[in-house]
């Protein structure tokens, strides 16, 4: 059990070089609590996996600290932390039953011999695997091999956390929300801190109860997956989550209106003194755009085709160069593909440099 | 649809038929007629029936018996050399480097052997050894051990066998580096994490995945210890007395020394079937291995 802070923690694989710029991992600092189900999001090679091995230890961060509990364990190796990790493809061991695997860890810290039987029956029982026990790993099925390997973490009683690195890759889809559910129930039976790397947003929204967002090796936004959605503190993090992702466009932005194309969209709140020579972005979500028949009151776009998604119907439309999504009523039809845009204030939100500004109320 | 009945496509086998007639069947054809007869030179020939099968299987004749001490010396030799390059090969191949160019290095000095002509191992030993100019048989001398492997039953046995190892345990290192490289990352970190020691790494992840290629390694090992002829007589020419002659050794010895015939082609035939039937059975457990494996895959 154990809280987990990150101090000004950094990695690069080329050595400890001054340039922070060039690392896989840029200097972050965050503090996952007990307890909690945590998932980091992105896409390949945005420092996700780089960032759970040095939680494990797998490897040596260049800099910055990792503490468990307050307590300092960036150069205790893997054996020592009381973590468990969870592969992209499971690891068992082909020549030991499925009892055996599960053991192995208990086994190697020695452990008596009666306090292991019952921990690894406590385990196999919690993961449905009490009538394998007895049969060889390498003849079960890709989901009931995770189960192994999260259950050979899971049979040490000392283990703070459990990492997951993408875990549900080698799955069937069907099994794969069979298997979610269950890590859902475990997190809340055990009182374990989870961290779920994956690049798959829903696998990321439904897990999780902090989302981690990270991109080219940064956090860039960190929060429940409702704040995620409504309030992206990065362009990167509109465009990722939501399918379709967050519509942006360059703006004009003055006081309480945005400009584009000579249209004006009023916001909210008042973004008097934006940086200057920044690059200027408004960012609103597709459910928060509906599309109208054209009127010289709306910003006019171009209808390009529509989308069914089942429970809503998305249109992609252009506005000059300009791609983007917007919602479509039942009501709604159109004969020469023209409509106009109407935007919910309360949800267009001001990018400066790709970062969301707050503005004043 | 009927079919065409166009008896031109027996020429299309023709080529093969003739390529496997010229290479294997005729060749065995005169070897299993060599095998039933007996001849005293002028090339004429006798009827001998399964004579010469009935001696050779019988130990107590003399063609039985050097055909059986000769089989027994071979299958001690093909035990041992297994015994030392297949657990050598393992040690090696775990103590390569696994990144760097210091793995080219190590796999062009491992592959150096293998690239060697067989009698010129042959010829590099039996110099090596050499009691007077030799470096290894002058040293060992120079230093109070009695070392001769032409007067010395032991020594030659240790030359051969030292000789094999240093020939072929690069074959064992490499196959088993390239089942090492094999196992993923995940699989040594989840080791680490399970605390396992480097001796449970060993037996629970890398030996059970290199199983595959230490059977092809003892198979490949195996077979070649067992029809071994050139480096041996090169160094020993079989001796001293019979005490290293191998079975292809004592054939050459009836077939071109004693100019037997049809001794030499009865124990041709019965040594081959030996090796196909040792080769049959590796190749059955390998496969049935592999298909265990693959009903495995296909339940997943």
């Amino acid at each position: 059990m154990a809280r987990i802070d990150l101090v000004d923690l950094a990695h690069s694989y080329h050595g400890n070089s001054t340039d922070t710029e060039s690392y896989a991992l840029k200097p972050i600092s965050m503090t996952w609590r007990q307890g909690g189900a945590y998932a980091l999001l992105g896409p390949s090679g945005c420092g996700k996996t780089t960032l759970l091995n040095l939680i494990s230890g797998i490897i040596t961060p260049s800099r910055g600290k990792i503490l468990f509990d307050g307590k300092d364990v960036t150069l205790l190796s893997t054996q020592k932390r009381n973590i468990a990790q969870v592969f992209q493809f499971p690891v068992i061991y082909d020549t030991m039953t499925v009892g055996q695997n599960l053991a192995f860890p208990l086994k190697n810290r020695g452990v008596q011999r009666r306090e292991i039987d019952a921990r690894v029956s406590e385990i196999a029982h919690l993961l449905d695997l009490t009538p394998d026990l007895h049969r060889k790993a390498t003849r079960l099925t890709p989901d009931a091999k995770q189960k192994i390997s999260l259950g050979r973490g899971l049979v040490r009683s000392d283990v703070a956390a459990v990492l997951f690195d993408e875990p549900l890759t080698v799955i069937d889809p069907e099994l794969k929300w069979q298997l979610r559910s269950k890590l859902k129930k475990l997190h809340r039976e055990l009182d374990l801190t989870m961290i779920y790397v994956t690049h798959d947003q829903t696998e990321a929204l439904t897990f999780a109860d902090t989302v981690v967002v990270m991109h080219d090796g940064r956090v860039v936004q960190s929060g429940s997956p409702a704040e995620l959605f409504e309030k992206p503190a990065h362009t990167f993090v509109g465009y990722f989550i939501g399918s379709p992702g967050m519509n942006i466009m360059s703006a004009e932005v003055r006081g309480r209106e945005a400009r584009i194309d000579g249209h004006v969209i009023s916001l909210k709140r008042n973004y008097d003194g934006l940086p200057t020579g920044a690059k200027i972005e408004i960012g609103v979500r597709p459910e928060f755009v509906d599309i109208a028949p054209p009127s010289p009151g709306l910003l006019s776009a171009q209808i390009e085709r529509i989308d069914d998604l089942g429970r809503m119907r998305f249109a992609r439309v252009r506005v000059g160069d300009v791609k983007f999504a917007a919602r479509v009523r039942e009501s709604f039809s159109s004969l020469d593909g023209r409509c106009g845009l109407i935007f919910d204030a309360a949800h267009v939100h001001v990018y400066a440099d790709s970062r969301l500004v707050e503005g004043a109320p | 649809m009927e079919k065409t009945v166009n008896q031109k496509a027996w020429f299309l086998v023709l080529p093969v038929f003739l390529v496997v007639a010229f290479s294997a069947i005729i060749p065995l054809m005169t070897v299993v007629n060599y095998s039933l007869q007996d001849t005293f030179g002028n090339n004429q020939f006798f009827w001998n029936g399964v004579g010469w099968f009935k001696e050779l299987l019988d130990p107590s004749t003399d063609l039985g018996g050097r055909f059986f001490a000769s089989l027994w010396r071979n299958l001690f030799f093909s035990f041992v050399i297994l015994a030392i390059e297949v657990p050598l090969g393992i040690v090696i191949a775990l103590s390569m480097p696994r990144q760097g160019w210091q793995v080219a290095a190590c796999l062009v000095i491992l592959a150096l052997p293998l690239l060697i002509p067989w009698n010129v191992v042959g010829t590099i030993w039996q110099i090596f050894g050499r009691p007077d100019i030799g470096l290894l048989g002058y040293a060992l001398n120079s230093i109070g051990i009695n070392y001769n492997y032409v007067s010395n039953e032991f020594d030659a046995w240790v030359t051969v066998i030292v000789m094999d190892v240093w020939h072929w345990t690069s074959l064992v290192a490499l196959l088993c580096y390239a089942g090492l490289k094999s196992i993923p990352d995940a699989y040594y970190q989840a080791a680490q994490i399970d605390g396992a020691s480097r001796w449970a790494v060993f037996t629970a992840i890398q030996l059970p995945k290199m199983n595959r290629v230490l059977l092809i390694a003892v198979l490949l090992r195996f077979m070649d210890s067992f029809m071994i002829y050139t480096e041996p007589f090169v160094v020993t020419g079989g001796g001293p007395g019979n005490s290293t002659t191998f079975i292809s050794i004592e054939l050459v010895k009836i077939a071109l020394g004693q100019f037997d015939l049809g001794k030499a082609a009865a124990m041709s035939l019965v040594y081959n079937l030996i090796i196909l039937i040792v080769c049959w059975v590796f190749y059955t457990v390998m496969t049935n291995a592999g298909a265990g494996r693959r009903v495995k895959e296909g339940a997943k």
